[in-house]
């Protein structure tokens, strides 16, 4: 059940990449292009994407464990450090210079031909170098 | 922007937060992208490896699948070698540095109004504006 419910998410998730236009980089760095041709779409994206989210929350954060018995995950220490700063400002960073996060980067491996290809094997070198110098 | 853009947009991220939600309140998990994927590489998600394959393979098989019935959507990605590379590593790197990226401390943290995810949220799209306005003429923005 675990494994059946990890794949509907992952496919409902990357179709609503897909319609969304969010495996389109030109529209991601024109929503980071605040002081060009600014494209507002990743605002619609995002605010209906939180949705969902704050009922969802609303229920688990009121229950011990998800449906299938996994514990809710525990909220996060409300702890701002460098590592939070500078991995995002890094990632912000990387963004904007190609207009992919990580579900895009994975929602366009199938058909995004060698550029696709090239990015994720960067993103994924870049998770497992980072894993390797942290641990 | 054409005018419908927001309407799909809109469609589409409801899509995302419902996949999310269904995750959270179903599999008691966080849907972050980073997270998920960075866990099956470094191996640190080695106790639930099938669960992150399938969810990659979800989101990897969904556009396929679109793709198929109404035509692929355009990418527009940059045939750079550079960007691809330093974007792709420096986007790898951050993200698990900050323990997240746009789905999970973007769409997850900030519904849930973590102070983690907001914060975060803020210094990627800041860093982003930033290196938009500095590096838009080298970076071929259509």
């Amino acid at each position: 059940m675990r494994l059946v419910i990890s794949m509907a998410a992952g496919l409902l998730f990357g179709l609503g990449l897909t319609v969304s236009g969010m495996t389109d980089t030109a529209k991601v760095q024109g929503w980071l292009d605040l002081f060009g041709n600014w494209d507002p779409t990743l605002a619609f994206v995002l605010g209906g994407a939180i949705l969902p989210m704050l009922l969802a929350w609303r229920i688990a954060d009121r229950r011990e464990t998800a449906v299938l018995g996994t514990p809710i995950p525990a909220r996060s220490e409300p702890v701002i450090d460098r590592k939070l700063l500078a991995g995002s400002a890094l990632f912000g960073f990387g963004w904007a210079l190609v207009g992919l996060c990580p579900g895009p980067a994975m929602a366009v491996l199938g058909y995004g031909g060698t550029g696709a290809i090239i990015f994720f094997a960067a993103m994924a070198t870049g998770m497992f170098g980072y894993g390797r110098i942290a641990t | 922007m054409i005018s419908s853009d927001w309407i799909y947009g809109l469609i589409g991220g409801l899509m995302i937060g419902s996949a999310a939600a269904l995750y959270l309140l179903v599999s008691g998990r966080i849907m972050g992208a980073s997270g998920l994927l960075g866990g099956l590489i470094d191996g640190t998600g080695r106790a639930n490896l099938a669960e992150r394959a399938l969810f990659i393979a979800g989101v990897i098989g969904a556009p396929l699948i679109y793709g198929a019935l109404f035509g692929f959507p355009e990418t527009n990605l940059t045939t750079n070698l550079a960007l691809l590379v330093i974007g792709g590593l420096v986007v790898g790197v951050g993200t698990r540095m900050a323990n997240g990226c746009t789905s999970g401390h973007g769409v997850c943290g900030i519904s849930r109004f973590s102070l983690r995810g907001i914060v975060a949220t803020f210094a990627y799209l800041f860093a982003g504006f930033a290196t938009m306005a500095v590096l838009r003429p080298w970076l071929g923005v259509v």
